[in-house]
């Protein structure tokens, strides 16, 4: 199988420390890295989605996925009350069930963040979104302030946007600097530090070719997830770009050992979909990453839909969106 | 040299458009005499889901339109069926064996039956509504609502007048339907969905599915997210109507039993068939300040 991997046999990621050393090796490196076959890239993601999932398979399945949800709300109008709603949510999903398994985080905007660790504690992760989320277009002061003032709120998750203009401009080395300065901001007092998921926003990216070098650029600036987008561009995650970065991600651990989340977020709304990407983690990037420590789906519709599916196969009948909360 | 016929595969109507079934599975439809037609899509209850999830999508929109609007969309759907007069006379003639003059009246029948109930549309509510006297400041009304989403088993032997007579009483008052046509003589209703697809119809409001009420009824009637459903379609065999009943009950759907046996659809309708599916809704309103 081809790689997207540089020849180099020394693993680790200190081989790469020249690589990112001036904008024109990382240009160099990122514009070396072999290109995406689109044709290709679409028909394996499709077939893929083909695969069928049914009975004790579809069980696990569904309970994974939800144990992988990021439960989302990143609107103007989210009040403390309608986030905490969420967070009660994001602890018991089914509260008619309570063999339902909790989320893996909620995720909010910066200032949001102490409500909902009021409610879900050490239970459940709380994510920020910070630098200047959705558009990434402020000072690079405003936006380290932003990610610091998360980390202070509780944050146990990042998650930044990259900023696509200077990334489309060819300035490499500004948007890793970024990431390596946004990933310094998230160390917090006692020498921990809050996971960093870099948002790369693909539906802004234009190619694939851009998305496989926006991961690796991201992956060596040292980020722990990469996420595809915010959800507010359309065209969100879809399975082709997300085969795209688990293929990054399954090739940056070859080459150096480290190994990366992938997030696809936005657009994602039923079962079926999310089955997709768990049949696609599974066949590109291997079950280490079925996992919600690598795997993870930025969503607020899916979660009902999960719910729904999950209903149906423990009561044998269909269910309704009236039994689960609107959010 | 003789032409070759066109066999044809039918396919259901799900959310304004014409997928196959999901099952992938079709059966022979064949006419009176045991001779084969065409293809009807035998629907699972995968259809069935997918139905109501598209009717669910259309019911706000069609519950809110104004019952004057409601009105001109089941007139319009009368006036196209009388467009395809003939096809529908043909397909009832094979599939119920009956002579091509009764054929004929029973299409009659089911476009004035239509007509009939579009006239309804914004009468209904002066009649079983009402503006209740009550001992207080009050201006007190009881207004008829749409319930939502409608199952309907349509009747297995009347194929159109009967099909007619179940769907256009739950769609006059705002409700949505996904119906299950008669198995043995699914034609005419497909033909009546290619009508509805023409006739101002929203996508989701009537869905038709082809195939089998009894394998299809008990996911209908269990399914949660379904608020009411017509039995007419198991007329005849009590202990699979209790059955769906019960299942029914577990949301607390509405339900219109099935009959003994299937009743004479030419008779007049009376009001029966739309009071049982609409919620009767009571407001109370200050006066006199």
């Amino acid at each position: 199988m081809p790689t997207t991997a540089p020849t180099d046999p020394v693993p680790g990621l200190a081989a790469y420390s020249e690589v990112t050393a001036s904008e024109a090796s990382l240009r160099r490196f990122l514009h070396g890295l072999p290109g995406v076959d689109q044709v290709g890239a679409e028909a394996r993601a499709a077939g893929l989605g083909t695969r069928s999932i049914k009975t004790t398979a579809k069980a696990w399945a569904l309970d994974l996925a939800i144990r992988m949800v990021d439960l989302t709300t990143l609107e103007g109008q989210d009040t403390p009350g309608k986030v905490r709603a969420l967070a009660n949510k994001a602890l018991r999903p089914d509260p008619a069930d309570p063999s339902c398994p909790s989320v893996a985080a909620v995720c909010v905007y910066g200032d949001l963040v102490g409500e909902v660790k009021e409610i879900v504690g050490d239970r459940v992760n709380v994510a920020a979104v910070a630098t200047a989320f959705p558009s990434g277009r402020a000072s690079m002061d405003i936006k380290l302030a932003d990610t610091r003032d998360a980390v202070a709120n509780g944050a146990d998750e990042i998650d930044m946007v990259i900023d696509r203009g200077a990334f489309l401009a060819g300035h490499y080395l500004q948007v890793f600097e970024e990431i390596v300065a946004t990933r310094e901001a998230c160390v917090r007092p006692d020498g921990t530090h809050a996971h960093l998921k870099v948002i790369f926003e693909t539906g802004e990216l234009q190619t694939y070719d851009n998305v496989r070098r926006a991961s690796w650029l991201a992956m060596l600036a040292g980020t722990d997830f990469i996420k595809t987008s915010t959800g507010k561009v359309q065209p969100a995650a879809t399975l082709p770009v997300t085969l795209v970065m688990l293929e990054a991600v399954r090739d940056f651990r070859e080459a150096t050992s480290v190994q990366i989340g992938v997030k696809p977020a936005g657009g994602i709304r039923t079962a079926k979909d999310a089955i997709k990407y768990l049949v696609m983690v599974n066949e590109i990037a291997g079950d280490d990453w079925l996992d919600p420590d690598w795997f993870r789906f930025g969503a607020s519709t899916l979660l009902n839909d999960l719910l729904m599916q999950r209903t149906k196969m423990t009561t044998g009948r269909y269910s309704g969106p009236d039994y689960f909360t609107l959010d | 040299m003789a032409r070759i016929d066109v066999r044809k595969t039918y396919k259901l109507y799900i959310g304004g458009a014409f997928p196959r079934s999901e099952s992938g599975y079709s059966y022979e439809v064949t006419d009176s005499k045991g001779k084969f037609v065409a293809n009807a899509s035998l629907a699972s209850r995968k259809d069935v889901r997918d139905a109501v999830v598209a009717a669910r999508k259309a019911a706000p929109g069609w519950a809110g339109r104004t019952a004057y609007n409601r009105g001109q969309v089941l007139y319009r759907i009368a006036e196209v069926m009388e467009d395809r007069r003939p096809q529908f006379e043909e397909a009832v003639r094979q599939s119920e064996g009956v002579s091509a003059a009764a054929a004929r009246g029973q299409v009659d029948a089911a476009v004035d039956r239509l007509v009939w109930y579009a006239g309804w549309a914004d009468k209904l509510a002066q009649v079983i509504g009402n503006a209740n006297p009550v001992a207080g400041p009050f201006f007190n009304h009881t207004a008829p609502e749409a319930t939502g989403v409608v199952g309907v088993l349509a009747p297995q032997s009347s194929s159109l007048l009967g099909l007619v007579s179940v769907v256009a009483p739950v769609i006059v008052t705002g409700n949505v339907a996904v119906v299950v046509s008669s198995y043995a003589r699914p034609l005419p209703a497909v033909t009546f969905s290619e009508v509805l697809a023409t006739s101002d119809v929203p996508g989701g409001v009537v869905n038709i599915l082809t195939g089998d009420a009894t394998a299809l009824g008990p996911w209908l009637a269990a399914h949660m997210d379904v608020n009411a459903i017509d039995l007419a379609g198991v007329a005849g065999s009590p202990e699979l109507a209790t059955s769906l009943e019960v299942a029914a009950a577990d949301n607390l759907k509405r339900v219109r039993r099935a009959p003994d046996a299937e009743p004479d659809w030419t008779a007049e309708p009376g009001l029966a068939a739309m009071t049982a599916f609409v919620e009767q809704k009571t407001v109370w309103h200050p006066i006199g300040i």
